[in-house]
């Protein structure tokens, strides 16, 4: 509608020409800082902890799920870790659907959703979700309690390095998401609370 | 002062349960801020500030090349970008959508801008339903309001009058538990995201090089509103792009900290076109509306323009001594505090609301907190000098500079300086309150008078 004319104001207002190059912009600032695996993991499972969700490092995924899902309803993601650990394949986890309706009702209805990430972030404990065939969005979004279980050698330092091995991550996704802690407000009256839209239940499996 | 600013301001004053809520909520919000970016939680706060400020000129600077960029990118990955001047074009867009699609029902996620142009009542005009979904918004929809701060919409409200709210809106029973209010809120809306045929959401960041889209929040309803319907459409100013994906580390480090206290809000979504072949879910359509709506008549200024730098993290409210006493609703636009005593006069005109720019201490709070380093007080200034140009308080001027040639002459003849000062303290303070002063004095209480003057203090010594 009006693109040229907008255009054309931030032009004359800046006193540029149309398709004048520009200056460089500063360099991106990244700084990664060295942090062993063991450490990361640490940092990882503790700033889960500190924003009330519940974060284990376990050898035994598959237990823990196990577990943490007894009696309840559960939709799994494609992601071929979770295969690997043995979670698709329990009583009462539904697993490999890629019609998005189908998907839709079934994480309306469900009690937990489990997924893997794609990368952790130690020093924010942060969940990096990239949607694919293998994530959907709504696994991690629509049931009130997710599980995510996450191989360690995915726990990158921070933002600066998951910006330095995806610096356009488009590229390879529509959507990516950064989980810091199960969803919460504290509209009303400043007072906090878990839950309201996603999930008020978050746990991260490390293994 | 337009007697409105003056009124809304002064019943904010006088309502001793409000002043506690402000107080207290923007009190919490500064302290967490504080913990979060001082010292040893992030040591180095300075250079992240000063990268973001570089990064925001270089962006302004070369504004129409960065637009150009992001529009590419999002066409590459199978969006559509759609440049509006003002908010007749953003319902017409969003109408003209909703009928080729069939559309009806519209989710929302929080955007000032959208409130800016009030989107809400313009596609209801129109006979379609849009439905604010982060809670504050939702509480604010219902009671007709908008938002009081720029981060906590509804940080007015008590969890009575919330109660009230539903009761009547919702046709639901008492419920003064913040829980289950909230519960109540997730259960209605959850209905109104399965259903919803469009998404409307802000933008907190425009990626140029990778044509994405990043909103950040803490409820997970923007993440809903961007991937439950089948069409997305992202409104956002000019002003929000940033050259690369790279320079979120920058920001984000910086935004959540300084809005909240957060390392970073609970939900980042980074989000480019519509879903990709063999991805489950999804939006199909995905649209980013860039909106100028007076955004351009910024540019001229070099030094002004900064105050397009703004990421919108409220950090200069919680830390106002203005804002923390007349509140959110005082302001006479949809940006309050601070940065929103510099953004109406520029995007009104300052005929808007003269007496805004004055409405400061100049205490120099808000450039401190400030992530992107926007010289807020330096701006302020300068609208004071608009002010003055302009013709809206010309009449007041008249005296006012009358007052200051007196005030100058009798300090360059310091022996009538002392006698005036003899006769006014014999005299006293006028004891009404009445006269040319009278506004100014409304509000204040002077000093006790001394005895003696400092010089006849020191002759004494």
């Amino acid at each position: 509608m009006s693109r040229d004319n907008v255009l054309h104001k931030i032009r004359t207002a800046l006193g540029r020409g149309a398709g004048q190059a520009v200056p460089d912009p500063p360099a991106a600032r990244i700084r990664i800082p060295q942090v062993s695996m063991d450490a990361r993991v640490a940092s990882m499972l503790e700033r889960v902890r500190a924003l009330a969700g519940e974060a284990v490092a376990t050898a035994d995924a598959r237990g823990f799920v196990t577990a943490a899902i007894a009696g309840k309803t559960a939709v799994a993601s494609n992601a071929p870790f979770l295969a690997e650990c043995g979670i698709t394949g329990l009583a009462g986890v539904r697993s490999g659907v890629t019609d998005r309706e189908q998907l839709r009702e079934l994480c309306a209805a469900a009690d937990v959703g489990i997924t893997s990430a794609d990368y952790a972030l130690a020093d924010t404990g942060t969940l990096v979700m990239l949607a694919s065939p293998q994530e959907a969005r709504m696994i991690s979004l629509l049931p009130p309690a997710h599980i995510a279980v996450v191989p360690r050698a995915r726990i990158l330092t921070g933002l600066d390095e998951l910006f330095s091995l995806l610096p356009r991550p488009a590229e390879s996704t529509s959507s990516m998401v950064l989980i810091t802690g199960p969803s919460r407000t504290a509209d009303i009256e400043q007072i906090l609370v878990r839950g309201v839209h996603g999930p008020g239940v978050l746990s991260v499996v490390v293994v | 002062m337009s007697t409105e600013f003056a009124r809304k301001s002064h019943e904010t004053l006088v309502d001793a349960k409000l002043q506690l809520a402000i107080y207290t909520a923007t009190g919490r919000l500064k302290e967490k801020r504080i913990d979060a970016v001082c010292g040893d939680a992030l040591p180095d706060y300075q250079e992240l500030r000063a990268q973001a400020n570089a990064l925001k000129k270089h962006t302004i600077d070369n504004l129409d090349h960065y637009l150009e960029e992001f529009e590419r990118n999002v066409e590459t990955h199978g969006g559509k970008v759609v440049y509006c001047k003002d908010g007749t074009e953003v319902s017409d867009f969003v109408l003209s959508l909703a009928k080729e699609r069939g559309s009806h029902l519209i989710v929302k996620s929080k955007s000032m801008t959208t409130e800016e142009v009030d989107l809400n009542e313009r596609l209801e005009h129109h006979g379609l339903e849009s439905v604010e979904t982060d809670l504050g918004e939702y509480i604010l929809q219902l009671a007709h309001q908008r938002p009081y701060h720029i981060v906590a919409p509804a940080l007015h409200m008590t969890r009575y009058q919330v109660a009230d709210l539903f009761e009547r809106e919702l046709r639901v029973p008492q419920e003064i538990v913040i829980e289950k209010q909230t519960a109540l809120a997730r259960a209605v809306l959850r209905q109104k995201f399965l259903a919803a045929d469009i998404g409307i959401s802000g933008a907190n960041f425009l990626v140029a090089d990778s044509g994405a889209v990043v909103i950040v929040e803490n409820e997970g309803n923007a993440r809903l509103t961007t991937s439950a319907p089948k069409i997305h459409i992202a409104v956002a100013g000019i002003e929000k792009v940033i050259p690369r994906a790279q320079d979120l580390a920058t920001f984000l480090k910086l935004l959540a900290r300084s809005a909240t206290g957060q390392l970073l809000s609970v939900y980042t979504s980074f989000l480019s076109g519509p879903r990709r072949a063999g991805e489950i879910d999804g939006p199909d359509e995905f649209y980013v509306v860039l909106l100028d709506n007076g955004r351009t008549r910024l540019l001229p200024d070099k030094n002004k323009r900064q105050s397009l730098y703004c990421i919108r993290c409220g950090a200069c409210l919680n830390t106002c001594p203005v804002y923390r006493k007349i509140g959110g609703h005082s302001f006479p636009w949809v940006y309050s505090g601070p940065i929103g005593a510099i953004l109406t006069p520029q995007f009104m005109g300052v005929q808007h609301e003269p007496a805004l720019p004055f409405a400061s201490s100049l205490c120099g709070a808000c450039g401190e907190v400030c992530p992107v380093k926007i010289d807020i007080p330096k701006i302020l200034l300068e609208l004071r000098s608009d002010v003055k140009k302009s013709d809206a308080r010309e009449g007041r001027n008249r005296l006012e500079k009358l007052g200051f040639r007196a005030f100058a002459w009798l300090m360059t003849h310091p022996r009538l300086f002392e006698m005036a000062g003899r006769i006014g303290r014999s005299m006293g303070w006028p004891a009404s309150k009445q006269g040319p002063l009278g506004a100014w004095l409304s509000e204040r209480d002077l000093p006790p008078l001394p005895a003696h003057s400092f010089r006849e203090l020191w002759r004494r010594r």
